[in-house]
């Protein structure tokens, strides 16, 4: 009784992260067609939440377990998980707060990591897969998307030189909703399937899932729908890092980066080299800076990015594994007081992000460094 | 391979990632720019966002490049839902 009592409560805990991962995503699909206003901002987003949902049930192929070949599995408990997803969330509302994209994976990663390690010790964790499959692949991937980017942006400006700049903004802008589109559908395919992988492994760890069993129904489905409702919130904050602090965005640069981004993520999942969704999406749009001619790159917001990027891992896996020690020191019951603890947590970050609000209205308001627009109100709002 | 990092799989995602997403797009636009074609155009001034130019040979090269688009974007999804959906073993 005691154990589905918890199980529950870490299949609710997983959909929240679930959640999380949707909403402070939809900046990298659809941050650069709202800068661009090749989509209101609302319709952006319910685009967006609509392909996570057909994207969630479009491939199973990761139906396995994101710790899979990172610790080992039999160290993995329901606790272990709980405060693995703990770890994950506090960061991905912490770098939203910040309006900071960094990657969920990770995030969730490091929760699990830490967890892990705070339950049965540091030789649970598979340092060298760690390295090859999670740290390097964070390095190279921005670095390839930026390429692709910069590629075709340089392309796509090239063969519309001839073009009115109006006419062509129109063009690119068509072409940027059918981009952002699949990157919306990759998202889904892809990040989805990470919290399908979580749940499965805690029904597996509580004994209700034969090992190597793959994930019901139900889970799939959950997943789906939460993901795709936190799309839809949409985390406007990273939103508008993305499409207004990094780079000054027009529609050539934003299909050019869309369509680097799309294709990157679904050639590196098919050939099993999994990469952040974000970190792709962020060095496309450096690409896509660096391939239009006179445009102007902010690497004072994209090294903010990458030193959060750089702690991303460790910071997660200190919350998960401070998570996990805590329950522990309490006994049977210590996973609710994390549980609890991650809830007002949740709560602050929340009511300190709401004091400074970023939504549909303010998103696109011109960048002065800092996340929130200046509370200038209605009379800038064009 | 390099037990730390797989250069075969990198080499890959960027040569076919070049191909579908820089070549797609360049594409697209080779598409739009033959459908801008045309004397309506040409008179409509600096500031228009017409699109479409009016020539016939123009609209067909422009329908040949956006079908070209499309099907590659139906084929990539078609293999990856086939990955995600393998046949049962026979």
């Amino acid at each position: 009784m005691h154990n589905d009592l918890v199980l529950v409560l870490v299949v609710i805990t997983a959909l929240a992260f679930d959640f999380t991962n949707g909403f402070h995503d939809t900046g990298n699909a659809m941050a650069t067609s709202i800068a661009t206003g090749a989509l209101p901002p609302r319709v952006a987003v319910g685009l967006s939440g609509v392909l996570n949902l057909a994207g969630a049930f479009l491939s199973l192929a990761v139906a396995a377990t994101i710790a899979n070949g990172l610790v080992e599995t039999g160290d993995v408990t329901l606790t272990v998980v709980a405060a693995g997803l703990a770890g994950g969330i506090i960061w991905n509302l912490l770098t939203w707060l910040l309006g900071i994209p960094s990657s969920s994976s990770h995030a969730l990663i490091g929760g699990v990591i830490g967890a892990t390690i705070a339950a049965a010790g540091a030789s649970a964790v598979q340092w060298h897969n760690l390295t090859s499959k999670v740290i390097i692949p964070a390095a190279l991937s921005p670095i390839i998307a930026a390429l692709v980017a910069a590629t075709g942006t340089w392309l796509l400006y090239r063969i519309s030189r001839s073009m009115t700049r109006a006419a062509r903004g129109h063009g690119f802008r068509i072409g940027q909703i059918g981009s952002a589109s699949m990157v919306s559908l990759a998202h889904g395919t892809n990040d989805a399937q990470k919290t399908m992988g979580v749940i499965t492994l805690a029904l597996i760890a509580n004994g209700t899932l034969a090992s190597g069993a793959t994930a019901p129904f139900w889970v799939i489905l959950s997943c789906a729908l939460a993901i795709s409702i936190g799309t839809y919130v949409g985390g406007w904050r990273v939103i508008r890092t993305l499409g207004k602090g990094l780079v000054e965005i027009e529609s050539p640069q934003g299909m050019a980066a869309e369509s680097a981004s799309a294709a990157v993520i679904l050639l590196s999942s098919s050939f099993g080299y999994s990469l952040s969704t974000t970190h792709v999406a962020t060095g496309s749009i450096i690409g896509s800076g660096l391939g239009k001619r006179g445009a102007e790159v902010r690497w004072g917001v994209a090294g903010r990015m990458a030193t959060a990027w750089l702690f991303t891992l460790p910071c997660s896996a200190l919350v998960g594994a401070a998570a996990e020690g805590l329950a522990r020191a309490i006994g049977t019951s210590g996973v609710f007081l994390d549980l609890i603890l991650l809830a007002v947590l949740a709560a602050v970050i929340y009511r300190k992000a709401r004091a400074n609000k970023v939504d549909h209205n303010n998103v696109n308001a011109e960048w002065t460094g800092t996340v929130a627009p200046a509370e200038t109100e209605p009379a800038t709002a064009a | 391979m390099n037990s730390w990092i797989n250069f075969a799989a990198i080499g890959k995602i960027l040569v076919f990632g070049l191909i579908a997403g820089a070549g797609l797009p360049a594409l697209f636009a080779i598409g739009m720019l033959s459908l801008s074609r045309g004397a309506k155009a040409r008179t409509a001034g600096a500031d228009s966002d017409v699109v479409v130019g009016g020539s016939v040979a123009g609209m067909v090269v422009a329908a040949v490049c956006f079908l070209v688009v499309l099907a590659a974007i139906a084929w990539s999804l078609y293999e990856i839902y086939k990955i995600g959906h393998p046949a049962p073993a026979k």
